[in-house]
């Protein structure tokens, strides 16, 4: 495929182990973290020119190309932005994607072997903030021999990261770019996290987290916390044009209680598919670390950080998604600025809800590239 | 840059935080942040001029400036600048009361109605003037409140806003002969004034 980053394979390193833990924000300590990541393009000579994917909830390390032996038409999740001449130029940029702490796709999380105990962690995980999971990522490039990246950028849960990291650790990243994200939960957003986390909890076969043994895994309890998050990442305008009322593999109604309208059918291949890949454990770190997030509790503190930085952040909405709204991304884009941050900020119209960053919207991509080009240029990266 | 901009950039001053309304391409504010040492913030409606401002990394929000304004906390800058916009927003005294809330310090420039020119095309030939400073048709143009100097003072006054300097203008944004209230609202196509509350 013209374009493509092309075979990838995904890479693994230790970041932390017992002669050297990592220590989480709330002081609980994990003994070794392993991190799955895949890298994309060529590291420069003055090793300036690196961009941090940051991952969303369900995302993972895979961002682009294929692995080999994959189906050439199911690349990485986000690589309709990753590749030569696409935004995340590679012929130009360093791309790394990494799976987050806590994760289930290759990087430790709850599904990990504790080596206390020789078994999976489960709920004895300890609890994770945004701010742990950028710890790792960070560990991760120092691993790479990295200082500084030219750019992090991620949608929802991945915004929330590359904005922490931005306020945590000025001066280390030239530019942020916080998509379809969000500085703290609404009081619905956090609803709509308590009945997932609640569908998962309350599955017979939840076993308080320690499930990994069993024949039975939570599935139904994590397929439904799947259903009720991919309603809200839908927008309603999307939902009609793709099922309206239609009856799935009818032209009439069968009248009754199973599965009958397509968008039924929908959730449910969605819930089912999701559970194949993922862990309900994870799912309920991860959804808990977003709960929590609030970057700028302490506003003083975040103004003093971003003057002692010179992070610029571009920040992004899509009108139709009401998870997080264009009012989060105003407000967020407000405390910045209430803080010194330089912020460029855009509504970009797309029907697609929150799962817009997902897209190749002209538009979207246009902003992105743009904003990286300068960030490219002001870094005396060359142009592609 | 336009030389209009260099008396507007001027008026501004350094080390401020600026607002600029309808910031165009960004170029004031590239200077004001580069050389002036300004926080500056643009907001943009057209998109090629949006993406301008991104090209010269300038931090612009993309939007329409009432209702940025609107979102905009009281006292968040030092500067607000509106730069040959006045014209083209459909309440220009709200957008006034509106600056005047989010910096103590007004910059604001528009075309001159009155300039002689003006006057004499609607006089002699009796048609809406199309010239190089307002060159549309009276029935596609984004300029949907012109008005002259004096009334321009005369709202200033109004809104309880003092004029604190201004600089009369050519087309070509060079400074037109005469400060006198007459000469100017005679011989100059646009001017910049400086306000304050």
């Amino acid at each position: 495929m013209p374009n493509s980053v092309g075979t990838v394979e995904t890479q693994r390193a230790v970041v932390f182990d017992r002669d050297r833990p990592l220590t989480l924000d709330s002081g609980a300590v994990i003994e070794q973290v392993e991190v799955a990541y895949e890298t994309y393009g060529e590291l420069n000579p003055e090793r300036s020119n690196a961009v941090f994917i940051c991952h969303a909830l369900s995302g993972d390390a895979h961002a682009a190309g294929v692995h080999p032996g994959d189906d050439p038409d199911r690349p990485g999740w986000w690589d309709n932005i990753v590749g030569p001449g696409r935004p995340l130029d590679t012929d130009r940029f360093f791309v790394i994607c990494a799976n987050v702490l806590g994760g289930c796709r290759g990087t430790t999380g709850p599904s990990s072997t504790d080596p206390a105990t020789g078994q999976p962690y489960g709920l004895r995980f300890p609890l994770l903030q945004v701010r742990d999971l950028v710890t790792v990522h960070r560990a991760l490039l120092a691993k790479l021999d990295i200082e500084k990246l030219l750019a992090a950028i991620g949608g929802s849960l991945g915004g929330m990261q590359a904005l922490q990291w931005s306020i945590d650790h000025p001066g280390e990243i030239d530019g942020a770019l916080v998509i379809a994200a969000s500085a703290r939960l609404s009081a619905q957003n956090i609803a709509f996290s308590a009945v997932a986390r609640e569908a998962i909890m309350r599955d017979p076969d939840f076993a308080d987290g320690d499930y990994y043994e069993n024949e039975r895994r939570p599935d139904r309890g994590l397929g439904l916390a799947r259903m009720i998050g991919h309603i809200t990442y839908l927008s309603e305008q999307s939902m009609r044009e793709k099922f309206g009322r239609r009856i799935q593999d009818a032209e009439t109604p069968r009248y009754g209680f199973d599965v009958d309208f397509q968008v039924e059918s929908y959730l449910h291949y969605q819930g089912q598919s999701f559970v194949e890949r993922f862990d309900a454990n994870t799912y309920l770190y991860l959804g808990r670390a977003m709960d929590y997030f609030n970057p700028f509790d302490d506003p003083v503190e975040v103004q003093h950080r971003l003057e002692s930085g010179k992070t610029g952040f571009l920040v992004l909405s899509f009108d139709s998604d009401w998870r997080f709204s264009t009012t989060h991304a105003r407000d967020l884009a407000g405390e910045l600025r209430a803080a010194g941050g330089p912020v460029t900020f855009r509504e970009i119209s797309s029907s697609h809800g929150h799962d817009s960053f997902l897209f190749p919207t002209p538009d979207y991509h246009r902003t992105v590239a743009g904003y990286l080009d300068r960030l490219a240029a002001a870094a005396g990266i060359a142009s592609g | 840059m336009r030389p209009d901009l260099d008396i507007v950039a001027g008026l501004v001053g350094s080390g401020v935080r600026v607002l600029d309304l309808g910031c165009g391409d960004g170029a004031l504010l590239e200077a004001l942040i580069e050389q002036h040492g300004c926080d500056g913030l643009g907001v943009e409606r057209d998109l090629d001029d949006f993406h301008a401002c991104i090209s010269r990394g300038v931090p612009v929000t993309h939007g329409d400036l009432e209702a940025e304004l609107a979102d905009t906390e009281s006292g968040s800058f030092d500067c607000a600048v509106l730069s040959l916009t006045l014209q083209a927003v459909r309440h220009p005294d709200r957008v006034l009361t509106e600056m005047k809330r989010v910096a103590p310090r007004l910059i604001v420039s528009l075309p001159n109605f009155a300039y002689w020119r003006l006057r004499a095309e609607l006089f002699f030939r009796g048609r809406m003037p199309v010239t190089l400073s307002l060159p549309y048709q009276w029935y596609d143009t984004p300029n949907i409140h012109l008005c002259t100097l004096r009334d321009f003072e005369a709202m200033a006054q109004d809104l309880g806003l003092a004029i604190d300097s201004l600089v009369p203008l050519r087309a070509n944004g060079r400074r037109a002969p005469g400060n006198a209230r007459l000469a100017r609202n005679l011989l100059a196509e646009r001017a910049v004034y400086a306000l304050s509350a």
